[in-house]
C-alpha cells in the first residue's frame, strides 16, 4: 500500500465537465492493487461517474472499511476527504459523517470480508436505519490481502485455488439489502462498465441508502476453474434484466420513449432514471417482494442477475427520520447550540 | 397491633444528622414516595443524601433506598441505618441486622411477626399499613401506590417534618395530573393522623428547618453532564443502551427537545442515534467528529471493552471524541447496578499498541457538567478521544452540589482547524505537521476546498502529509509527537486540588472521583484523632507537576480508590516513577459506595503505631 502520486500531465484537449473539471480531477493516486484486478474497474467506473455528474470533488466523502477494496478510495477522487477506518466499520463512521453534514455526497466502498463477514451487522443496520449514501461492495468471495481464503459470499462447493471446496452457504448482500429495507438495490460486474456506470452515477443521485453488489474477480486468488466468481464464470452466467441510462436533473427530455421497454424513474433530486427491460424479462424494479422472488430462484439456477433491481424513490433517509435541521450540523454555532446563563439559573431554582 | 417495645439500650437521639433506609420490592412503586420524602427535608433546608440501591431487574427483587441527613453536610454513604422503614418481608432479617444499637425499626403490622424475628436492643414501630389501605381503597393499584404515601405521612410525624412542605411538593409533583392531589394528601394525612394518635411522636430522630442547604442545587451526575454535553455544543450522540449510563443520554434527549429546537422550523438542532452496539456508537462518533461536528457517547465498562479497536484508531488518526464512561463493577458483566471506579487502566491506555488517553474525573454532578461541557473543547483542541469517568454513585444519585453556572462570553474552542481562507491564502497544511510544536496538528473538515486541503484519514502509519509509510522514521517521528501532544493536554486539563491539614504533616492521600466526600469527612474525622492528612483530589489524566510535587513532598500517600487492583496507584507509578513503597493501596471495591469509615480504617492499617488495641 504504498503512496504513489500521479504526474499531472493534463491532456489540453481533455473533456470538461459543467463544473470545468476534467476527468483527471477526479483521479486519485496510481494503483497497487495486481494488475488487471476487478477494483480498478470499480475505481475508474466511480471516477466517470462523478465527472459525468459534475459533482465537485471536494463535495464528496469517501469512507471504506479494510480489505483490498477498501484501499481504492485512494485510487479515486484526489481531492475528496477520504477515511480508511477498521475493518467492517465503514457503516457506522459513515452514518456518524453523514449526521455531521448532511450536504455532502457519501461514498462508502466495502469487500465481500468487510461486509458480509465482519460487518454483516454494521451493513445491515446501515441500511434499515435509512442511512443516505452510496454502498458499493467489491465482491470478490476470496479474502485477497490474506492470500486467498473464502470469504462469506463464496458460493457453496465453490473451489478456492489451493483446491479447497466451500462448504458454507453463501450470503447474498443484494438479498439482504433488499429484506433490510435499501431503497436502491443494483448489482453489477467490474467487466461490465456500460452497465456500472450508469448504476453508480443512478445510486449517488440518490435519496436513502443505494446499495450496489459488485462482482469483481480478484486476477491473483479466484480467477481460476471451479471459481464461481472468476471473469469467465461471471460472463457466463451474468443475467442482465434491465439498462439503465441516467439523465441528470438540469438536462432536457427529448427522447421519446417506447412504451412498454422503457421505464422512466423520477428520483428526488429530479434526475431521471431510463430503464430499457431486456428482451426476455419482464422485471419490475419497484416491486420489492417480487424482486426478492426473482432473485431467489435465479440464484438456484446459479445465475447472477445483474442490473437496477429496486428502486424506491419516495422513501426517507435517516434525516427525515430524526427531523434534523436543513443547516449541516458542524456549522451549527453557539447561538444555536447552548442555551446560556439565564436558561441555566432557571434549571437551577427548579433542582431546590 | 401497635407495639412499641421499651428496650435497655438508649434510644438514638440527633437533629438533622441521621440515616433512614427504606427497604422495598422493585416494581412497587415505592421510589416516588421515597423521593418525596427525601425532597421534603431538603425543602426544609437541611443537606440530605438520598441513595438508590437497587438490583439488575425490573420487577420483585429487593431495591432499598437510603437517605443521609446531615446538617454538617457530608454527602457520602455511612455505615449503619438509624431508622429502619422495613417494607420487604424478603429482607427483614439483613434489615434488622443494618439497624444501629438504640435505633428504630418502622413496618407493616398488619401481619403478625414472631417476636424471635425482632431485636431487643432498638426501638419497634408497627403501624398496620395494609389494614388501612384495605380499609380505604377498594384497588388493588391504588392499595399499593397510597401505602407509600401513608408512610411517608407518618413518617413526617415520627420525625417532625413540616406537613405543609410534603404538600407543597405533591402539588408541585401533580402539576399536570391535578385530580391526583387531592388522594394523596389524603393519604398523607391518613399516615400522619395514624402516628400522632398510636405512636410516639417525634422519635428521638428529627429533622428541623435549617439554613445549611444555602444556594445547593439536587442532581444526579448523569443528567448534569447531559446538561454539559448541551452547553458544550454537542450536536451528534451516538449509543448504546447500558446501565448505568442509559439514562445520561436519555436526559441529554430530554433538555434537547427543550433547548435545541430550531425556533424557526421546528427541526432539531441535534441528532441522537441508538445504535445496534458500543462498536457502532463510537464509530458514528468519530465518524461525525472526523466531519467537524462535536460527538460523543456514554457506555460502561463492557461497552469500553467493545470500543477498544475504535479507540486506537482516534487515537492515531487523532479524531476528536468524547466518551462518558459511568463505571460499574466489572469484570465482565460483574455487578452492573454497583458502583466501582475500576475502568482507568483500560480507558487511559484504551487499544492495542501505545496509546494514552485524555481522562477527567468529576467528584459530583457540578463537575459532571463542567467537565462535560469542556470536554468537547479539550477533544476538539487535542483532537483525540477524552473520557468524563463517572461511576454509577455519582451518576444515578442525586446528589447536592453548587449551583451549575455559564459563562455567557465562552466560546466553543473549535481546536486547530483551516478553513477554505487559510487554505486560498496559501497556508502549508500537512494534516500531521507539528506547526506549533506542541504535538497538535491543524485539520481540515471535508468539503472544504475544492483542490487544497483533502486527505486520507487512516489507521495505518502515515507522514506528516497524511501520506502511508511504513518508514520507521516517520513512524517513530509521529509517535513522539503524540506524546509531546500529550504532555500540551497536562496544563489544557483541570489540575488537581490540594485540600491540606491544617497542622503541617508528611502523610497525603490521592483519590478522584466519587471518593471525594468521604474523603473529607475522613480527614476531618482522623484530624479529630490527631492524624493530619493532606488531601490531593486527580481530576484528570495526564497528570501534571503538582501531583508530582504532592508525591515528592511526602512520606507516605494513601491511594484511595474504589477497585481491586490499585489502579490509579498504578498509573501514578508507570507515569510518575515514585518509589513504589510509597504509595499505599487503599481500595474498596464491593460495590457499595466508599464511606468515610472505609476510607479512615484502610489508613490506619497503614499506621503501624496507631494499631487497634
Amino acid at each position: 500500500m504504498t503512496f504513489l502520486p500521479k504526474p499531472k500531465l493534463h491532456h489540453p484537449e481533455l473533456a470538461e465537465n459543467a463544473l470545468g473539471y476534467t476527468r483527471r480531477d477526479y483521479e486519485g493516486a496510481i494503483s497497487t492493487l495486481c494488475a488487471g484486478c476487478g477494483h480498478d474497474s470499480i475505481s475508474a467506473a466511480i471516477v466517470r461517474a462523478c465527472f459525468e455528474l459534475d459533482l465537485p470533488p471536494h463535495r464528496i466523502a469517501k469512507l471504506s472499511g479494510i480489505g483490498c477494496s477498501s484501499k481504492t478510495p485512494t485510487y479515486f477522487l484526489g481531492n475528496s476527504h477520504g477515511f480508511n477506518s477498521v475493518h467492517g466499520r465503514m457503516p457506522s463512521v459513515l452514518t456518524g459523517a453523514n449526521l455531521a453534514n448532511r450536504d455532502l455526497v457519501y461514498l462508502g466502498v466495502s469487500g465481500d470480508g468487510d461486509s458480509a463477514s465482519i460487518g454483516l451487522g454494521q451493513f445491515a443496520h446501515a441500511m434499515r436505519r435509512g442511512v443516505n449514501m452510496t454502498y458499493i461492495v467489491m465482491n470478490n468471495g476470496v479474502y485477497g490481502l490474506t492470500k486467498g481464503q473464502f470469504s462469506a459470499t463464496s458460493d457453496k462447493g465453490a473451489k478456492s485455488k489451493s483446491g479447497a471446496i466451500n462448504r458454507d452457504e453463501a450470503i447474498d448482500l443484494v438479498g439482504l439489502a433488499l429484506q433490510l429495507g435499501a431503497s436502491f438495490v443494483g448489482r453489477s460486474f467490474s467487466g461490465d462498465k456500460a452497465q456500472l456506470v450508469p448504476l453508480i452515477k443512478a445510486a449517488l443521485s440518490h435519496k436513502g441508502p443505494a446499495f450496489i453488489d459488485c462482482i469483481s474477480p480478484c486476477v491473483t486468488f479466484n480467477n481460476h476453474q471451479g471459481s464461481t466468481k472468476s471473469f469467465d464464470y461471471v460472463r457466463a452466467h451474468n443475467e442482465a434484466v434491465n439498462f439503465l441510462d441516467v439523465i441528470p436533473a438540469r438536462e432536457e427530455i427529448t427522447v421519446a420513449f417506447e412504451p412498454g421497454s422503457v421505464e422512466i424513474v423520477r428520483q428526488h433530486d429530479g434526475s431521471l432514471l431510463k430503464l430499457r427491460k431486456l428482451d426476455d424479462t419482464d422485471y419490475n424494479p419497484r416491486d420489492r417482494l417480487a424482486a426478492m422472488s426473482f432473485l431467489a430462484k435465479h440464484r438456484e439456477a446459479g445465475e447472477i442477475v445483474t442490473g437496477l433491481l429496486y428502486i424506491n424513490p419516495e422513501e426517507t433517509e435517516l434525516h427525515d427520520q430524526l427531523g434534523t435541521t436543513e443547516t449541516p450540523l458542524n456549522s451549527l454555532t453557539e447561538a444555536e447550540l447552548c442555551p446560556g446563563s439565564a436558561v441555566l439559573a432557571k434549571l437551577n431554582a427548579t433542582l431546590r | 397491633m401497635l407495639q412499641i417495645v421499651k428496650t435497655e439500650t438508649a434510644a438514638l437521639q440527633a437533629v438533622n444528622d441521621f440515616v433512614v433506609k427504606f427497604a422495598n420490592v422493585n416494581g412497587s412503586g415505592s421510589a416516588s414516595a421515597n423521593q418525596l420524602f427525601a425532597k421534603s427535608i431538603l425543602r426544609m433546608g437541611v443537606p440530605v443524601a438520598p441513595r438508590n440501591i437497587f438490583p439488575s431487574n425490573i420487577q420483585g427483587l429487593p431495591t432499598w433506598y437510603e437517605i443521609r441527613v446531615s446538617e454538617a453536610g457530608h454527602l457520602a454513604a455511612r455505615e449503619g441505618t438509624d431508622l429502619m422503614v422495613a417494607m420487604n418481608p424478603q429482607t427483614w432479617d439483613q434489615d434488622l441486622a443494618s439497624i444501629r444499637p438504640g435505633g428504630y425499626l418502622f413496618y407493616d403490622s398488619t401481619r403478625a411477626i414472631p417476636a424471635s424475628r425482632f431485636r431487643d436492643d432498638i426501638i419497634i414501630i408497627g403501624m398496620p399499613l395494609t389494614e388501612l389501605c384495605n380499609a380505604a381503597y377498594k384497588d388493588a393499584r391504588q392499595r399499593q401506590l397510597f401505602k407509600n404515601i401513608i408512610y411517608v405521612g407518618a413518617l413526617a410525624a415520627l420525625l417532625d417534618i413540616e406537613i405543609d412542605v410534603i404538600e407543597a411538593l405533591l402539588k408541585e409533583q401533580f402539576r399536570a395530573k391535578e385530580k391526583l392531589i387531592a388522594p394523596n394528601i389524603q393519604a398523607l394525612h391518613m399516615g400522619r393522623d395514624y402516628a400522632r394518635e398510636h405512636l410516639n411522636c417525634p422519635l428521638g430522630l428529627t429533622v428541623r428547618r435549617s439554613g445549611a442547604l444555602g444556594e445547593h442545587i439536587s442532581i444526579d451526575g448523569n443528567s448534569a453532564a447531559a446538561l454539559g454535553a448541551v452547553y458544550g455544543g454537542a450536536m451528534v450522540a451516538a449509543w448504546y443502551p447500558i446501565t448505568p449510563s442509559t439514562s445520561l443520554v436519555e436526559a441529554f434527549s430530554k433538555y434537547c427537545a427543550k433547548l435545541r429546537i430550531a425556533p424557526e422550523t421546528g427541526k432539531n438542532n441535534f441528532a441522537i442515534v441508538q445504535a445496534e452496539d458500543e462498536l457502532a456508537s463510537i464509530g458514528m462518533v468519530i465518524g461525525a467528529a472526523w466531519n467537524g461536528a462535536r460527538a460523543f457517547t456514554a457506555t460502561s465498562g463492557p461497552g469500553i471493552s467493545l470500543m477498544q479497536e475504535f479507540l486506537g484508531l482516534a487515537y492515531f488518526a487523532e479524531i476528536p471524541a468524547v466518551l462518558f464512561n459511568v463505571q460499574r463493577a466489572g469484570p465482565s458483566t460483574g455487578m452492573p447496578t454497583r458502583t466501582q471506579q475500576c475502568d482507568l487502566l483500560i480507558c487511559a491506555y484504551a487499544s492495542h499498541g501505545d496509546t494514552k488517553h485524555v481522562l477527567l474525573f468529576p467528584e459530583d454532578p457540578h463537575e459532571c457538567f463542567t467537565f462535560g461541557a469542556q470536554a468537547f473543547d479539550l477533544a476538539d483542541r487535542l483532537q483525540t478521544p477524552v473520557f468524563v469517568m463517572l461511576d454509577l454513585e455519582i451518576g444515578m444519585n442525586e446528589r447536592l452540589c453548587r449551583p451549575l453556572t455559564w459563562d455567557d462570553s465562552k466560546r466553543m474552542d473549535r481546536g486547530k482547524v483551516m478553513t477554505e481562507a487559510d487554505l486560498e491564502a496559501g497556508k502549508l497544511f500537512g494534516r500531521y505537521l507539528d506547526v506549533d510544536h506542541d504535538g497538535i496538528p491543524y485539520r481540515t473538515y471535508p468539503g472544504t476546498h475544492p483542490s487544497k486541503g483533502s486527505f486520507f484519514t487512516r489507521g495505518t502509519s502515515k507522514d506528516e502529509f497524511a501520506r502511508y509509510t511504513e518508514a520507521g522514521t516517520a513512524y517513530v517521528a509521529n509517535m513522539e509527537r503524540l506524546i509531546r501532544k500529550f504532555r500540551t493536554a497536562e496544563d489544557l486539563v483541570p489540575a488537581p486540588q490540594i485540600r491540606s491539614a491544617d497542622n503541617a504533616t508528611t502523610l497525603g492521600a490521592i483519590y478522584f472521583g466519587s471518593s471525594s466526600a468521604a474523603m473529607r469527612e475522613a480527614q476531618e474525622l482522623l484530624a479529630g484523632q490527631g492524624v493530619d492528612l493532606d488531601l490531593l483530589r486527580i481530576r484528570a489524566f495526564p497528570f501534571n507537576d503538582d501531583v508530582r510535587h504532592f508525591i515528592d513532598h511526602h512520606d507516605t500517600l494513601f491511594v484511595v480508590e474504589q477497585n481491586r487492583d490499585g489502579q490509579l496507584r498504578t498509573m501514578l507509578i508507570n507515569e510518575l516513577e515514585p518509589t513504589p513503597a510509597k504509595l499505599k493501596r487503599c481500595v474498596h471495591y464491593d460495590g457499595t459506595p466508599i464511606t468515610a469509615r472505609h476510607i479512615i480504617d484502610l489508613i490506619e492499617a497503614h499506621l503501624p503505631h496507631r494499631s487497634a488495641p
